[in-house]
């Protein structure tokens, strides 16, 4: 036995407030950040990530406050992403209690400063997110995406990936952004690229429908994590039937 | 002055807030500070040396505040729990940009070596260790009571310790090879994974440590 894969619920906040909490609670007022991290935490999840979509940039820095609460309640590693500009904002979530801190538009715009953030505060808290899509009009197969999957870069995201890893990343968060919200399972031929062409772990998101897609995301995917946000959320399953169902087809799970 | 119960040591690496918030959890009725006053280390009844980042980074900003002669004293006289790098740094060399660490236990700081590491499926084994993996124990300690032997803990890491004593070592884990992931002697309790983030289990080990009397 050995390294369990993990399964990492997200949630999305904005403007300080968790708005895709668990299943019961309504969507406009998902209510205490704590107790829905308790719930994800009791239910044996293995991290939690927290997604902050919050449009205003007034309002931004709400989200340190959600990090310090469930941060000093729950006991499980806490990544948090989203509108992270600068190495500044890596410090200031990080001293909020959040363990590792994802990157996206911000590491296409200025690689630099992933390569900076790592060598500050090294590479186990920099997650690299990685939006990418099919594409038939480039030399390679899957491109990558900023602002939410709107803005393409032109970059080869197997390759994207490698530099990302060279450049002190920790993890990648690959989220295939034509599988997204679609519920048919993760893009695991992307997946699998990246895992093999990288060293470090890979979270696999986007697209997760049912328990075997979680299966499928380890076993085809070469995921290392899985992450999911609706099937959880909306409380088709609980974390710990995902859990059971991965470890009856011989994952190895944290049960 | 307010008696100080558990110092965690800052060295001014990263984020040592899950420390005490999780000290706090299972000592509510304790006074857990965050400090970089050797005076602090030296009151403290008990202190817990953690760490995150790079080893040689590590090394430099606990000498530039003056620590070091007063972890290296809290670690042969009060009860210790050093975590993560705040386990390497009490061995003698790591690979970690070659840095010398305190050597107050004989032996080296090694790196995984991802390229050759393969699971028994035949999978290949990313570096860094992320994740939860069981943690065996390899005798008996106070640290570990009502704690499964084989229990999960939450690991990140790069670089792992060989301590020239095997009998130091008091839990070890698989990745793919064993490695040592506890070690203890008297007063010194020291693990490679996060206790403090690793839910039930790892409030068990830090409530033992709080009441651990060596």
């Amino acid at each position: 036995m050995g390294l369990a894969k993990r399964i990492i619920p997200c949630l999305d906040v904005t403007d300080g407030r968790v708005v895709k909490g668990i299943n019961f609670l309504a969507l406009r007022d998902a209510g205490d950040p704590v107790e829905i991290a308790k719930r994800y935490d009791d239910q044996g999840a293995d991290e939690l990530t927290f997604l902050d979509i919050t449009a205003s940039s007034d309002n931004r820095g709400l989200i340190l406050h959600i990090i310090e609460q469930v941060a000093s309640q729950v006991f499980i590693p806490l990544t948090v992403g989203g509108g992270v500009r600068e190495v500044e904002d890596v410090r200031r979530l990080l001293n909020a209690g959040a363990d590792k801190v994802s990157i996206n538009t911000t590491a296409v715009l200025n690689p630099q400063m992933v390569a900076d953030a790592a060598s500050r505060f090294g590479s186990q808290c920099i997650v690299v997110a990685i939006d990418a899509k099919k594409v038939d009009n480039q030399p390679f197969q899957w491109e990558v995406f900023t602002h939410g999957g709107r803005k393409a870069t032109g970059l080869d995201a197997v390759k994207w990936a490698e530099y990302m890893a060279k450049l002190g990343a920790g993890e990648l968060l690959v989220t295939s952004m034509d599988r997204d919200g679609t519920k048919i399972g993760f893009n695991n031929p992307l997946n699998r690229a990246i895992s093999d062409a990288v060293d470090i772990p890979i979270i696999a998101s986007g697209g997760v429908g049912n328990l075997q897609h979680l299966v499928d995301g380890v076993q085809q995917g070469g995921a290392d994590a899985v992450l999911a946000a609706s099937i959880f959320h909306y409380g088709e399953y609980t974390v710990k039937q995902a859990k059971e169902y991965m470890a009856q087809h011989g994952i190895e799970v944290r049960l | 002055m307010k008696k100080i119960d558990i110092a965690v040591v800052d060295y001014g690496m990263g984020n040592l807030r899950s420390v005490s918030k999780a000290l706090e959890h299972v000592a509510p009725n304790k006074n857990v500070v965050v400090t970089s006053n050797p005076a602090d280390i030296a009151n403290a009844e008990r202190v817990v040396f953690p760490g995150q980042g790079a080893m040689p980074d590590c090394m430099r900003e606990l000498d530039s505040r003056g620590l070091r002669e007063a972890v290296l004293h809290a670690s042969e006289n009060k009860p210790f729990l050093g975590i993560c790098i705040g386990m390497q740094m009490l061995f003698e060399h790591s690979e970690e940009g070659d840095a010398a660490g305190l050597g107050l236990l004989k032996g080296n700081v090694k790196r995984f070596s991802a390229a050759s590491m393969k699971d028994s499926s035949g999978a290949k084994l990313k570096v860094p260790h992320m994740g939860w993996n069981q943690v065996y124990q390899a005798k008996s300690h106070a640290l570990w009571q009502d704690i499964a032997d084989g229990e999960r803990f939450y690991y990140v890491h790069s670089y792992y310790v060989q301590p020239e004593d095997e009998s130091l070592t008091s839990g070890f884990s698989e990745y793919p090879n064993r490695f040592t992931s506890a070690i203890a002697i008297n007063n010194l309790f020291a693990v490679q994974f996060h206790p403090e983030k690793s839910a039930n289990a790892g409030l068990q080990m830090l409530s033992n440590f709080v009441r651990w009397n060596p």
